[in-house]
C-alpha cells in the first residue's frame, strides 16, 4: 500500500513516457506538434542504414566502453585501499571526500575540463609558464580523447562506491583462513578477495556504462565535431530538426543496445562471482 | 598499502583539480582563463549582481529545487517505509523500476517526458522540470531513507504502543525523531541534485531558464567566462556546504540508531 | 504473596489457534495464569512461545479462541489499551531519549503533575538499581543497564502483567545469573504477574512458579518446576528439561502389578505414579536422571539395586564428575553425576564398575512418546 504513491509516480512519469518514446518511433512527424500516426519502420530503416547515425552509435559504444574500463581499473585500487588500508573510523571520511565532487554541478565540472584542455587553456598555458612547452598542444581538446578523459573523471565516484561496498562485505576471517591454509597474499587476493568483489565490479561497470552512453554535456562541450555522441544527435533531432520520431528511434536503439550489453554482462559477472552457488549475503 | 596510499592521494588530487581551478580564476583579473594569473579581483562577483536574467534563473531554480526536494522526499518516505517493513509480491520489480532513473541516461528521461507533454498539448515550464527532477531525485531519497528506516528496530514502535501510545502518536514521538536526520539528509541531497541538474531542465524548462540552463547559455560568450567561474565557485561551494550538512545529519541518525554504514549509496 | 483472588485466573487463554499461511503457529492453547505468579513459557526456538506472549500483549492476532485478562475479553483491544507491559528482547530503549525520558514515556497521558511523573520514574529507576542514572543518554548504557531501564519503563505503569521476551538472552553468563535473582526479588516485591519467555530450561527452573513447555505450537506440559523435572509427561519434555538417560524396556501386567524388564538393569516393579503419561504395557522406554545413580566404590554395597557397567568417558567439573557408563547389553551410554568428595579418587575410563540404582527414581514412557 505504502509504496503505491511512489510506484504510481514512476508509472505515470517514467513507464508511460518510455512507452511513448517507443510508440512515437513508429510515427512520422508532419508539423511542429503533428504526427502521422500510421505505423512505419522508416525511422528504424534510416537510423540503421545512414552511416552518420551508425558512426555516432559506434563511437558512443566505444567511448562508453573505454570510459568504463578506465574508471573501473582506476577505481578498484582506491576502493581496495579505503576498505583494507584505512582505519575503520576514517573510512566514511574517505568515501565522503571521494563523493563530494560528484555532488557539484556536472555542467561546471565538464566546462572546467574545456577550460583546462583548451588551446589557450590552463594546461597549455601552465606548461608554457613552467617552460615545458613552447607550442600549445592542440590534440587534447575537441576530440574523442577529451570526451573520454572528462567522462572518466566525472564517473570516478560511481565506480568506487559499489566496489567499496562489495569489499567491505567480505568477512576478514575468510582472508585469514586462506592465509592459514597456505596461500600467499597475492593468491589470497586472486582466489578470495577478487571473486567476492566481483558483484561490486559488475555493479560498477553497469553504473558507469549505462549513463555514459547517453551523455550529452561532455561531447557537446569538449568533443568538437569529431567527438559527438548519440545523445547529441537525439537532442538535435528533437530540438533543432524537429524530427521527434527519428530522435525517439535513436533513443530506443541506444537503450536496446545498452540493455543487451548490460544483461550479457550481468550473466557473465554472475558466473564469475559463482552466482550459482548462492547463499552469500 | 604505502603505494596504494600515494596512488589514492594522487587520485583525490585528480578528482579535485578542476574544482580548485574555479576560485583561482574567479578571483583573477584577466578576462582569459589561462596562466599566468594576474591580480586579485572581486569584479566578476560584482558583475554577477548586474546580470538580472541570472537572478530570474536563480529564483526559478530555487523554486524548482525546493518543490522537487519536498516531493521526492515524500515519495521516498512512502517507498522506504514500505520496503523496510513489508515484503510484497513484485517488490523487487517495482523497486527496481522506481530506482531506474539512477542509471538511466538523463536525456532519455528528458526526451520521454517531452514527448508526452507535447503530445498531451501542454506547454513546458517550471512544473515539467519539477516533475522530471522529482523523478530523478526520488531514488536518491529512497536510498538514504531506506537505511534510516532499516536501522529502526521495529520493537521501538511496538514498545511505544505497549506503553499506551496510538499509532499516530507513536509515529510522532518515536518514528519521526529517529528518521528525521535521514529525512533532512534526503531533502538536502534532492535539493542539490535539482539545483545542479542541466539536461532535463534544458529540454523541459520552457521560457524561464533554470540557473544551469542560463549558465550553459553564458558559455557561448567568452567575455562572460570569468563571471561563469565566479558563479561556478558560488554553486560548488553551496553544493559542498549542503552535502556536508546532509552527511552530518545522516551520520547523526546512524549514530543514534547505532549503525554507520558510511556513504550515501 | 497471598492474594484473595488467587484461585481465579488473571489471564485465561482458551483454545487459541493461529496460522501463518499454512504454518500452524499456535495449536489449541489452553492456559490459566494466576495473579502474582511468575510464569514461564519454555521451549526451543520456533515453538511458538514468543508468538503466544505477543498474543497476550496484543501484537498478534489469532484465528480462534479467547484471551481474557481479569475476566475481560481482549479480542479487538490493541496493545496500547491492554493492562500488560512488555520487556522486549532487544529492550527497545528509545535511542533519542534520556534514561528518565524512556522510563516516563508511558506516563505521558497519565493524569499526574509533571513533578509526580518524574518522581514515579525516579522511584522506578531506584527499584531496578539505577538511581541517579536518569540523565544519561540511552545509547551510553551497557546491556544490563538497558535491561533495567526496560524493566523500570514497564513497571512504572503498574501493569497487571509484565511480559518478558527472552530478557536475559543478550547478557553474559554472570550478569544473567545475577539478573535472575534480581528479577525473582523484584517480582516478589511488586507482586505483579510476570510471564517470561525463555529457551533456557535452567533459567525457567530457577525463576518460575510454573512453567509451560511448548513444542511446535503446542503446550506439552504445564506444571511447577519440581513436578516438571521429576515427572515429565513425555520423553521429549524429559529430554528438554535437564539431562535424562533412556533405556529400552518392556512392561507387563501381573496380578494387578506392573513389571518392567529394563535392558542392562533387569526386572523391577513399577507404580502407576511413575508413568505420568499412563502405564505403557508392552514396549516402553525407561528414563532416569543422572543424580539418581551412584557408582559404588570398593567395599560399598548397594542401597537399592546393583548393575554392572563399564566406564566409557569421564568429565571432570571440579565439584562434580560426570561418568558416561555402558550397561551390559546396551549400546548407548548413560550419564551418572557424582559429587566429588575429598579423599575419593575419580575413577578411570575403562574401569568395570558397579552402579547403584533405585527403582523408585525411574520414569516410564511409551516407547514413541
Amino acid at each position: 500500500m505504502l509504496v503505491s504513491p511512489t510506484a504510481l509516480y514512476a508509472l505515470l512519469l517514467l513507464a508511460i513516457p518510455l512507452a511513448a518514446v517507443v510508440l512515437i518511433s513508429f510515427w512520422t512527424q508532419t508539423g511542429v506538434r503533428d504526427f502521422d500516426t500510421t505505423f512505419t519502420l522508416a525511422n528504424y530503416k534510416e537510423a540503421l542504414t545512414d552511416p552518420l547515425y551508425r558512426q555516432l552509435m559506434l563511437r558512443s559504444l566505444m567511448v562508453s566502453g573505454l570510459v568504463t574500463l578506465i574508471t573501473v581499473l582506476l577505481a578498484f585500487p582506491i576502493a581496495y585501499f579505503v576498505s583494507f588500508g584505512v582505519k575503520p573510523e576514517h573510512k566514511s571520511l574517505w568515501i565522503f571526500l571521494i563523493t563530494i565532487p560528484f555532488w557539484t554541478s556536472y555542467l561546471i565540472r565538464v566546462f572546467l575540463w574545456k577550460v583546462i584542455l583548451g588551446y589557450n587553456g590552463v594546461l597549455n598555458s601552465g606548461l608554457k609558464v613552467v617552460g615545458l612547452l613552447e607550442e600549445p598542444l592542440s590534440f587534447i581538446l575537441y576530440n574523442v580523447n577529451a570526451v573520454i578523459l572528462t567522462l572518466a573523471h566525472a564517473y570516478a565516484p560511481f565506480a568506487i562506491l559499489p566496489i567499496f561496498v562489495a569489499l567491505e562485505k567480505i568477512d576478514r576471517s575468510l582472508l585469514e583462513a586462506s592465509r592459514d591454509l597456505g596461500e600467499s597474499r597475492t593468491m589470497t587476493f586472486l582466489r578470495v578477495t577478487l571473486p567476492l568483489a566481483a558483484p561490486g565490479v559488475v555493479a560498477a561497470v553497469l553504473i558507469v556504462f549505462i549513463p555514459t552512453i547517453g551523455d550529452y554535456v561532455t561531447p557537446r562541450l569538449v568533443g568538437g565535431p569529431g567527438g559527438l555522441m548519440i545523445a547529441n544527435m537525439i537532442q538535435t533531432q528533437f530540438l533543432r530538426l524537429n524530427n521527434a520520431p527519428l530522435g525517439a528511434t535513436l533513443a530506443v536503439i541506444a537503450m536496446l543496445i545498452v540493455a543487451v550489453i548490460a544483461v550479457v554482462f550481468l550473466i557473465l559477472g554472475n558466473r564469475a562471482a559463482g552466482g550459482k552457488k548462492g547463499g552469500r549475503t | 598499502m604505502k603505494t596504494l596510499k600515494v596512488y589514492a592521494i594522487f587520485y583525490l588530487i585528480f578528482l579535485y583539480a578542476p574544482i580548485f581551478l574555479l576560485p583561482l580564476f574567479a578571483f583573477n583579473s584577466s578576462t582569459i582563463i589561462a596562466f599566468p594569473l594576474e591580480s586579485f579581483t572581486t569584479e566578476w562577483f560584482t558583475q554577477l549582481l548586474t546580470l538580472s536574467e541570472m537572478h530570474g534563473a536563480l529564483l526559478n531554480s530555487l523554486k524548482i529545487a525546493v518543490i522537487s526536494a519536498l516531493l521526492a522526499t515524500t515519495l521516498g518516505i512512502f517507498a522506504a517505509m514500505a520496503v523496510s517493513r513489508y515484503s510484497f509480491p513484485g517488490q523487487k520489480g517495482i523497486m527496481g523500476f522506481i530506482m531506474l532513473p539512477l542509471v538511466l541516461p538523463e536525456i532519455i528521461v528528458a526526451v520521454s517526458l517531452l514527448i508526452v507533454i507535447l503530445r498531451i498539448g501542454l506547454d513546458t515550464g517550471a512544473w515539467s522540470v519539477i516533475a522530471g527532477h522529482t523523478l530523478i531525485c526520488t531514488p536518491f531519497a529512497i536510498a538514504i531513507l531506506q537505511s534510516a528506516f532499516a536501522a529502526l528496530d521495529p520493537a521501538l514502535e511496538e514498545a511505544a504502543y505497549d506503553l499506551g501510545e496510538t499509532p499516530v502518536s507513536t509515529f510522532r514521538l518515536v518514528t519521526l525523531p529517529l528518521v528525521m536526520p535521514g529525512i533532512i539528509s534526503a531533502l538536502l541531497i534532492s535539493f542539490t541534485i535539482s539545483m545542479d541538474e542541466f539536461i532535463i531542465a534544458f529540454f523541459l524548462t520552457g521560457a524561464d531558464p533554470t540557473l544551469p540552463v542560463y549558465l550553459f547559455s553564458m558559455l557561448r560568450f567568452p567575455k562572460l567566462l570569468p563571471a561563469v567561474m565566479a558563479l561556478g565557485t558560488i554553486l560548488v561551494v553551496l553544493s559542498i556546504l549542503l552535502i556536508t550538512i546532509a552527511e552530518y545529519f545522516r551520520r547523526r541518525g546512524a549514530k543514534r540508531t547505532g549503525n554507520d554504514t558510511g556513504g550515501f549509496l | 504473596m497471598v492474594d484473595m483472588t488467587a484461585d481465579t485466573p488473571l489471564i485465561s487463554l482458551q483454545n487459541i489457534n493461529k496460522h501463518y499461511g499454512d504454518y500452524h503457529a499456535l495449536r489449541n492453547i489452553n492456559l490459566d495464569i494466576r495473579q502474582g505468579e511468575f510464569f514461564s513459557l519454555l521451549g526451543p526456538s520456533g515453538c511458538g512461545k514468543t508468538t503466544l506472549l505477543r498474543t497476550i500483549a496484543g501484537f498478534e492476532d489469532y484465528d480462534t479462541g479467547y484471551v481474557t485478562i481479569t475476566g475481560r475479553d481482549m479480542r479487538g483491544v490493541p496493545a496500547n489499551k491492554r493492562p500488560t507491559n512488555m520487556v522486549f528482547q532487544s529492550y527497545a530503549i528509545f535511542p533519542h531519549l534520556s534514561v528518565i525520558e524512556n522510563v516516563a514515556f508511558g506516563l505521558r497521558k497519565a493524569r499526574m503533575s509533571k513533578a509526580d511523573k518524574t518522581q514515579a520514574a525516579e522511584a522506578a529507576l531506584e527499584m531496578v538499581g539505577l538511581k541517579g542514572y536518569g540523565h544519561r543518554a540511552a545509547h551510553a548504557l551497557s546491556g544490563g543497564q538497558r535491561q533495567r531501564v526496560a524493566l523500570a519503563r514497564a513497571l512504572v505503569l503498574k501493569p497487571k502483567v509484565l511480559l518478558l521476551d527472552e530478557p536475559l538472552s543478550a547478557l553474559d553468563r554472570k550478569m544473567r545469573e545475577q539478573m535472575q535473582v534480581e528479577l525473582i526479588k523484584l517480582q516478589r516485591e511488586v507482586g505483579i504477574t510476570f510471564i517470561l519467555v525463555t529457551h533456557d530450561q535452567e533459567e525457567a527452573l530457577v525463576m518460575s512458579d510454573r512453567i509451560a513447555v511448548m513444542f511446535e505450537g503446542e503446550i506439552a506440559q504445564c506444571d511447577d518446576p519440581e513436578v516438571l523435572y521429576r515427572n515429565p509427561k513425555s520423553k521429549r519434555v524429559a529430554d528438554f528439561i535437564g539431562v535424562m538417560n533412556f533405556l529400552p524396556a518392556t512392561v507387563r501386567e501381573e496380578d494387578g502389578r506392573y513389571i518392567a524388564t529394563i535392558a542392562g538393569l533387569g526386572e523391577t516393579e513399577i507404580s502407576e505414579a511413575q508413568c505420568p503419561g499412563g502405564v505403557p504395557v508392552g514396549a516402553a522406554t525407561v528414563g532416569f536422571r543422572p543424580e539418581t545413580l551412584t557408582l559404588l566404590y570398593e567395599g560399598q554395597s548397594a542401597t537399592h539395586r546393583e548393575a554392572p557397567a563399564m566406564i566409557d568417558e569421564v568429565v571432570y567439573y571440579g565439584d562434580m564428575t560426570y561418568y558416561d557408563v555402558r550397561f551390559d547389553g546396551v549400546d548407548h551410554p548413560a550419564r551418572i553425576s557424582m559429587r566429588n568428595i575429598f579423599g575419593r579418587d575419580v575413577l578411570a575410563v575403562g574401569t568395570q564398575a558397579r552402579v547403584n540404582w533405585s527403582p523408585g527414581a525411574l520414569v516410564v514412557f511409551e516407547q514413541s512418546a
